[in-house]
Order: C-alpha cells, then structure tokens, then sequence
C-alpha cells in the first residue's frame, strides 16, 4: 500500500515509526515539540509521544547535541534537529572532538547512535546561514556517517535506517525539496529497503555519469531529460560519506565520462573528491577530465543573487557539454 | 535625517550617575521632562512602528528577501536604550535591528534599501534584514547567528579598554539568547576583565515559541550576570523614560567605573518572530496582553493627557513620520539591485589567485 509523502511529511513518519519501534528513540531540539520544528518536520509527534520523548531544548546547539552523546552513552537513540545549516556550528566542538570520535577513542566499546537532523541548501529566498551546504565539512571527519535525501521515499526509509544505525549519521534533508511529494509504500519492513550507503542510478544513460545528491538530484534529472544530444545517467548518490565508489566508478567505465553537481561551492567540495577517486579508479576509461558543476567559492549571497549563484539547469546542462566539448 | 532619528542636546544628555533613580519607588515622571524631549521620543517610536509595519507589508509584497524580524512592540526599549548611547559609542544587536539602526543614526533610507536589498543599502544590500552594518553611526552589526553578537562585542569593549578610550560598547540580545554558550563566555571575559561593556537583554518572554520558563533555569534575566559578579538591573522596557534613566544609568557607570553591566528590559513582541510566523503557539491572552501593552499607544496616551500631545501636534507628528517612511521606501523601490558582476567583490579583502576558479561554470580545462 502506497502513500503520497513530501518529503517533510516522508520524514515525520519516519520519526513516528522509529519511535513507535523503539522506546529508546529520542528527539530533541528547538521548538521541536509543541510548534512542531520551523520546516514542522517533527508536526505531531510532541502530542503523540509526550514531552519526555520529544524534548523542547533551550537555545542551545552545543548543549543539544553534547547531551545526546550523553544520553547515546546510556543506550538511547537520540535524533537532534538543527533549525537551518548555518546554525549548526555552535555544536561543532561536540560533533568534531566527541561524536565522531568516541567509538575509536574507546577501542570501540562505546557505540553512538546519534542522529543530527540538519535542512540544508539554498533556494528558499532565505539568505547566509539558511541556505548553506555544509557538507563537506562533516564528510571530512572520519567518524562521522554522511547522509542526504533527493525524494520522499528515501526520506522516510533512510531516517530510520539513520536512527538504527549504531553510528553517529548526519542527515541532511534537501530544504528547497521539502515540499516535493512522491508515493511511499510504508508498508514494507525496514530490512527491505535499499541500504543507507548505497547510491542509486536515478536514470539509467550511456554518454555520461551526472553524480548529484540532495536537492540538486531534481536539476539533474530535469539536465538529462532537457539534454537531448546526450544519453545521461544519474547518479543520486545519497551517502556522502562513506560514498558508494562502486556505483559511482562502474558506471564512469560504461559512460566514459563525469559530471558531478552540488550547490556547495566547488572548491575542496564532495566533488572534487569523488573527482579524485574516479580519476585514480577509472583514470583509462575516461575520455574528458571529471567537470565539477557548483556553487562559487564565496560565502552565500544575498536573496537576489541567488539565483546566479546557485548552480541550475544551465550550469548543470553546460558542465555535461564541457565533457563532450574536450 | 540625524536630527530626528538620534535626539541630540540638552534634553537627553545626562551627566553620569546625578539623575540614578531607585527604579522601584519612583518610577519616572512626564512631569519632570521638557515637552519637547518626549515628543521627540515619541516621534522616534512612532517612526520605528511606521517603519516596521511598511517593511511587514514590503515583506507581504516579496519586496524584501530572507527572514524578517520586526521590532514592533519594542520600540520604547530601542528608544530609551538608544537615547543612552553617545554618538561615539558602539552598537552589537542580534537580528531584530531595524529599529537600532535607525535609532543609532542610520538614515531610514539606508536601512529599508537594505531590507529591499538594494545596492544603497546600509550593507550595499549585502546584509539584508538581519546584517546591517555601519562604522560611521558605530552600528556594528545585526547578527543572526544567536549569540554571535556577544563574543565580537566583549572584543570591542576590550579594544576600548586596551586603548584607554572613553567609549562604551552596548550589546543588545533577547531572552532566548542568554542560553548559549556564548552569552557565558561573553560575560565571565568581560567582568574578568572589567570592560565597558553593558549586555542588554530584551525580554519578550519568547525565543522563537519556547518560553523564558522553559529554557531558563534562571528565569529573572538580569541575575544571570551574579555568577559573573555582574550587576543586573530589571527595567519596564514598555516605559521609554524608565529605559532611558536605567540605560543611561549603566552605560556611563560603564564609562566612569569601567566595568559590564546587564541590563534586563521587558519587553512585547507583538507579531510572531518573524514577518513569516503566525504565531500559533501564542495563546489568545498572550496576544492580548501583548497589544495591551503597546508602548506607542501608552506613550502617546501618557502624552495626550499631559496636554503634551495636542490634536495639531499629533497630527503634525503623524505626517512627517508618514513621510519619512514612504520617502524611505520609494528611495528604496527606485534603488538599484547590486550587479551580478560584484558576486565576488567582497569575498575577500585583498586580491586572491585563480579568479576564474570562482566561476565554475567557466571553462576550467580550456586552453
Ligand atoms: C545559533 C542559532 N540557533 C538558532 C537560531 C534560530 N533562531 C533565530 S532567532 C531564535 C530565537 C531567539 O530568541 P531570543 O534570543 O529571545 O530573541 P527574539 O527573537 O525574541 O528577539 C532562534 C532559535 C539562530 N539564529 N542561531
């Protein structure tokens, strides 16, 4: 039996199952309980599970998400939702010297099943601090599990199989996209989904692998199909770290070619990476250099150049021309 | 423009310490003020409400970009604060500023051109609702970061200090914002080391939709300074006069004895936390009381009753505040975007190598 989901919706219901399976599932953050969270992802689940379960936070994000380590400690699984990307940061020393580090510091004993739940990108008329994509940072440190969502389906799969995981995850969830509906069969069971770090061909093609994630899977799809020159295949990669090579290069030796796309700003971005590791893995089954297609390496503009800064249809169109064009 | 955003002269200059009140017995009286000191806080107030509703409506209007955030319902806090402060001294507010850049000096030209984003902006329409700056008015910044303001105003109390200058740095929050770290560091630094520094905490009992209660362990706002061995003072931010002798208070107290203080006023918000949010997590009563306590109807009532307020002088008032506002926003309207050309000016300060790898659409492997 299918559901029509958003995205935002995907994610409640996701949340409402994990709580609903497992009493040790915890969320926290500001205004998550009663308003619901300001994109009302975490909508209804303060009346259904109580205040102890779904926990409004002072304003706080180092004590948010230092005290989910603690209650990670003790056996819970707690999911902490960060307002907007740019208000992240205040919580970077718990994230960076203790989250993803504790396992090994440990020699393993210690597990963290923390989920940070953070909307990131940019596309909302919304300005610095609503509109980044912090990513990179996060895929940098090791430690750390990396995930973002391009549809309702994985949303809703992909935040449970976050809190199952006995590993800290970042979820990023594509804010531009939250509104986006799709169906979602909610009736199968959590083992039957396809894996949380597994990428996903969006759409099979010949002439070039298109990698994208997050809200730029959407542009890329509309790049292949408006791209009627080239047969595109897309890549949704949806881990961000780890990143499924196999998927990524078996379809680079098919293609021959390689376009990746984010909003981030290109510069030390996932692209340049996976840009990297392609080049070493596939390096005689490429017929152009990989092309990066992103955001420009300058803080995140104002509302009314936004548009020029954001990478869309044309740059994405124009990055799979330059691969063809060498 | 300076002339009636930021009072100047007799009536509101105030030696240090001579007019301190013990805020609980006497409360400030009209009786006591020049006529024309408290018409022109009124006007200033007036001016802030006219402001903010225009920008409300421009918002309505996707004139204005990104989040908003209004003062309406603080304007005799921004006011009496703002009449306390000198011209040479510094201003760190968090993103609820458009009634302190006006208040400070900003012309309201500048700042609804930075609302709309427009290159005669305060901010060259870089900043936007949230990040207003100015070095000449001494306006450092609108921060939307919660607390980010906190940290970078110790560091110009301490610049102050260091030089041996006369000035003092306000640094202006809300409620919510005493909860985070920042806020801690920010106050232990600046008692540690005796800076003149006065941390304002504007009270509207909301942070976004979690209350005072329920985020604070100490609710009384202005005790939470004790455990730096800061003095604290609570203030009727709705009272202008109140806020002003209060403010002034502090703010040369910090000047002579070179010392933080926290001040507290309570305050209203009377729309939701920004122009976007309905508020739906307030209840009826709250929203009354919120409206019973309008600062500009109460001012303007204590006015009229006065014999201050006439008929003539409100409506005089009430023209050139309408004026004021409109001509801001046609300024505004009629103001150039910035040129997709400047999405890289300010990026850095100083001149950095590989240009053209800041434009990734660009060819990179071309010839
Ligand atoms: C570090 C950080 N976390 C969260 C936010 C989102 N946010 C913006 S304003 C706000 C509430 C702040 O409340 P308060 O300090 O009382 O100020 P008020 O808005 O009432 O003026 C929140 C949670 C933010 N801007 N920065």
């Amino acid at each position: 039996m299918t559901t029509k989901l958003t995205i935002g919706k995907a994610i409640n219901e996701g949340l409402r199952r994990a709580m609903e399976d497992d009493p040790k599932v915890l969320v926290m953050g500001e205004d998550v309980g009663r308003l619901g969270g300001v994109f009302r992802v975490t909508d209804g689940l303060h009346k259904d599970f109580g205040a102890d379960r779904v926990i409004d936070t002072p304003l706080a994000e180092s004590g948010i998400i230092g005290t989910a380590i603690g209650l990670a400690l003790r056996g819970y699984r707690p999911v902490c939702e960060i307002q907007f990307d740019g208000f992240f940061f205040p919580a970077t020393n718990q994230t960076f010297t203790q989250l993803a580090k504790m396992h090994q510091r440990s020699g393993g004993r210690l597990r963290l099943p923390v989920v940070l739940r953070i909307p990131y990108g940019g596309g909302i008329g919304a300005v610095e601090h609503h509109s980044e994509s912090p990513e990179a940072y996060f895929a940098h440190t090791a430690g750390l599990r990396v995930v973002t969502v391009a549809n309702p389906e994985d949303a809703y799969w992909m935040v449970q199989q976050a809190i199952a995981c006995d590993d800290p995850v970042v979820f990023f969830e594509p804010k531009r996209r939250y509104w986006d509906k799709a169906d979602v069969d909610t009736t199968r069971s959590l083992t039957s989904a396809a894996p949380m770090g597994a990428a996903r061909i969006a759409r099979p093609g010949q002439d070039v692998t298109l990698v994208a994630y997050g809200p730029m899977v959407k542009t890329a799809l509309q790049a292949a199909e408006a791209d009627t020159d080239h047969s595109v295949e897309v890549i949704d990669l949806r881990s961000l770290s780890p990143i499924d090579y196999d998927t990524v290069c078996s379809s680079v030796r098919r293609t021959g070619r390689l376009v990746v796309a984010h909003e981030a700003p290109v510069s030390s971005g996932l692209g340049a990476e996976i840009a990297a590791r392609v080049t070493e893995e596939c390096f005689y089954h490429l017929e152009a250099p990989v092309v990066r297609v992103g955001g420009f390496d300058t803080p995140y503009p104002p509302s009314r150049l936004e548009e020029h800064y954001l990478p869309d249809l044309d740059r994405v169109l124009d990055g799979v021309d330059r691969t063809f064009a060498f | 423009m300076a002339d009636t955003a930021k009072p100047k002269g007799g009536g509101t200059a105030r030696s240090t310490g001579g007019r301190r009140r013990s805020r609980k017995d006497t409360a400030p009286n009209i009786a006591d003020e020049q006529p024309k000191t408290l018409l022109d806080y009124y006007r200033q107030m007036l001016l802030i409400r006219r402001f903010e509703e225009r920008t409300a409506q421009a918002y309505t209007q996707a004139r204005i970009g990104g989040y908003c955030h209004l003062n309406l319902g603080e304007e005799a806090t921004i006011v009496g604060l703002m009449t306390a402060l000198q011209e040479r001294d510094y201003l760190f507010t968090n993103y609820r500023e458009h009634g302190y850049a006006i208040g400070k000096g900003i012309s309201p030209r500048s700042v609804m051109a930075e609302l709309y984003g427009r290159s005669t902006g305060v901010s060259k329409g870089w900043g936007g609702s949230m990040h207003m700056f100015d070095t000449q008015t001494r306006m450092l910044g609108g921060y939307g970061i919660v607390g980010g303001q906190l940290p970078l105003a110790t560091g110009a109390a301490l610049a102050i200090s260091y030089r041996g200058g006369d000035e003092v740095v306000m640094c202006q929050m809300g409620d919510g914002t005493t909860n985070i770290g920042a806020f801690h560091e920010s106050l232990n630094i600046a008692a540690l080391w005796n800076l003149p520094i006065v941390f304002v905490v504007v009270n509207n009992f909301t942070g976004m939709g979690t209350t005072v209660e329920k985020s604070s362990a100490e609710p009384e706002l202005y005790k939470r300074g004790s455990s730096y061995r800061m003095e604290g003072v609570r203030v009727d931010g709705q009272d202008v006069l109140a806020v002003r002798d209060a403010a002034t208070d502090l703010v040369e107290r910090a000047r002579a004895e070179q010392k933080p203080f926290l001040l507290e006023a309570i305050s209203y918000r009377m729309k939701g936390h920004s122009v976007v949010d309905p508020a739906k997590y307030r209840t009826a009563e709250q929203a009354e009381e919120a409206k019973a306590n309008d600062p500009v109807l109460a001012f303007e009532r204590q006015l009229e009753e006065a014999g201050i307020l006439t008929e003539e002088i409100k409506q005089e008032i009430a023209d050139s505040v309408r004026d004021e506002v409109t001509d801001a926003a046609d300024f505004a309207e009629n103001s150039p975007h910035p040129e997709v050309s400047t999405l890289f000016d300010y990026t850095y300060a100083t001149p950095v190598p590989n240009e053209s790898r800041r434009m990734p659409a660009d060819p990179v492997f071309a010839e």
